[in-house]
């Protein structure tokens, strides 16, 4: 068995003929927290599937709003309000390109995928979702795409129905098929498995859904820092995402809903914003997004989000795609070359995401050994217990991947690797 | 900088990989189940006592290295432990691993104090602390006890 070290030096400058149009080192130098040491080596930070971090022009819009804009938006005279608006709005408006919707009215900020998710379930799903009616989920989903529509379930009297995986983490269609079933009235899927990396076929999803006339929410947390999303080739009902997973602030999301759909839902939250005039008789309500988005908002979050999401147009997604597709590929036979190393989720299409276990180790104290050399993972059970389940394992060890990780951080975590077999040896 | 080799002592690492008391006791007085949320482990602890000493004391489950080990250790201390002298021995080990034990704790905790490295991993001191947290609720007729 060739250690990493070894494989490298045979294999040194090999070309990532794919990723030509990403300057990797350009965009590193873009991010201010990743040329910090951590116990005196390099940070190498795998842990993006948890929160990404941010460009130089992200966190600078943010700074700016508050140095030179900060007021509140969408009633103010003056002109600070009047520029704070502008610019929120323009964000809005960036997103909508960014997810090719046919108007930024269907773009409603939300704080992430998780309101996003919980949003359509208690406005949509409430008016929609019935005693005896069925929720199709899939095996493979983040709690928050799990235990909003519980909620919903226990509320109607509905059943929360799951698609199975199959052992490489793929969602097996067929199954997902045939519990596609008249009682189901809602179908809600991830792009992107956090804790596996498997990509789901969602437009065959959708297209299988629609034609049953079942409408569909897909769950983009993962897909939007890796691939391109688009809305109306989709055609998804709703689409969901997080801000800070694709290079923006906490706190800041998105949730797309088709203009038509959010017409007709009822508002989520009551307050501010949300409406259009008050009397304590009756009240009028704003129209969407508005009508989602009561209470003065994130508005830095929103600003700070659009920069992101310039910044990775800028690059072009399909370039950023490439350039993953290269470092995951090289880090999966770095790793999986190792003696003991199993990685769980070996599905055809993955993207961001590669999780392993290694034989007689517990991945918290893989976790650890990897953290004093630098390089930050995440262990546990990645808000997906369900899926843990399936593979009959605690927990895994997940190195995740963003645009500006390299072949040489693969490396890094080889070389890590070995040293925790060195030390459980 | 934190050493592993602190963290990741011999006897620990051949603790964690041949646990002592490592079964289930049936029928047991307590049993009590320990769970730590942030990394699943999860151990179910079972205590027979003699009047008020612990008589047998076992544990099943699985966790990390740290958690496993500590386990395995605690059983073989506990054994013949009155609950009064148990609960001491928590209490010094508590602050052994959290870094806030006087330096006679140490001594007086015998081969325990080779968990003194986990001071050094904060985050880890949840997974040394896990065992003795359930054994603590075992005694206190609790049936679960979780580190958040």
């Amino acid at each position: 068995m060739n250690s990493p070290a070894k494989r490298v030096e045979s294999n040194p400058q090999a070309a990532p003929s794919r990723a030509a149009h990403l300057d990797v080192e350009k965009v590193r130098a873009d991010f201010p927290i990743l040329r910090q040491l951590v116990y005196g080596k390099p940070l190498v930070y795998l842990d993006n599937a948890a929160t990404s971090q941010k460009p130089r022009v992200v966190i600078d819009a943010i700074s700016r709003y508050y140095e030179r804009e900060n007021s509140n938006i969408h009633r103010g005279v003056h002109y600070l309000s009047e520029r704070a608006t502008a610019d929120y709005e323009a964000a809005r408006e960036v997103v909508q390109q960014f997810l090719n919707a046919k108007s930024h009215n269907e773009i409603v900020f939300v704080r992430g995928a998780t309101e996003g998710i919980n949003l359509v379930a208690s406005t949509f799903g409430r008016t929609r979702v019935g005693a005896g009616d069925e929720i199709l989920i899939t095996g493979m989903e983040h709690h928050s795409n799990i235990v909003p529509w519980q909620l919903l379930c226990i509320d109607k009297g509905a059943k929360l129905v799951a698609a199975p995986i199959n052992g490489d983490g793929e969602l097996e269609m067929d199954r997902f098929e045939s519990l596609l079933s008249p009682r189901t009235k809602i179908v809600a899927v991830t792009q992107v498995s956090n804790a596996l990396g498997s990509v789901n076929p969602v437009k065959q999803i959708v297209e299988m859904a629609h034609s049953r006339n079942v409408p569909v929410l897909i769950d983009g947390a993962q897909a939007v820092p890796h691939m391109k999303a688009d809305v109306q080739a989709l055609d998804c009902d709703f689409y969901a995402f997080s801000g800070h997973k694709v290079f923006g602030p906490t706190g800041s999301g998105v949730l797309y809903g088709k203009a038509a759909l959010l017409d007709a839902m009822p508002p989520y939250q009551g307050g501010g914003d949300m409406i259009s005039s008050v009397t304590f008789e009756k009240t009028t309500y704003n129209k969407p997004p508005y009508k989602f988005e009561a209470g003065t908002p994130d508005i830095s979050g929103g600003i700070g989000l659009g920069e992101a999401l310039k910044y990775l147009m800028n690059l072009g997604m399909e370039n950023v795609e490439a350039h993953e597709h290269d470092v995951l590929t090289y880090a999966t036979d770095a790793i999986s070359s190792i003696p003991g190393v199993r990685i769980i989720g070996t599905a055809k299409e993955k993207s961001g995401v590669l999780s392993f276990i290694i034989e007689g180790v517990h991945p918290h104290d893989i976790g650890t050994i990897l953290d004093q050399e630098g390089i930050a993972i995440r262990t546990g059970h990645h808000c997906s217990q369900p899926v843990m389940q399936r593979f009959d394992i605690p927990a895994t060890a997940r190195a995740s991947f963003a645009l500006y990780n390299t072949r040489a951080e693969a490396d890094a975590l080889a070389r890590g690797i070995e040293k925790v077999t060195e030390v459980f040896a | 900088m934190a050493d592993l080799r602190d963290l990741y002592q011999d006897v620990i690492l051949e603790h964690s990989k041949s646990p002592r008391n490592f079964r289930e006791l049936s029928p047991a007085d307590h049993t009590a189940e320990g769970y730590n949320p942030l990394c699943g482990d999860r151990f179910t602890v079972y205590l027979n006592m003699e009047g008020d000493s612990i008589r047998d004391v076992s544990f099943q489950g699985a966790g990390c290295a740290i958690s496993k080990a500590s386990a395995s250790m605690m059983t073989q201390v506990l054994k013949g432990k009155t609950k009064a002298e148990a609960e001491k021995i928590f209490e010094r080990f508590h602050g052994l691993v959290t870094g806030r034990a006087p330096a006679q704790d140490a001594e007086e905790l015998g081969k325990l104090a080779v968990f003194s490295g986990v001071s050094e991993f904060p985050v880890r001191v949840k997974c040394a602390t896990l065992a003795w947290h359930t054994v603590h609720a075992a005694l206190e007729g609790e049936k679960e006890a979780t580190t958040e």
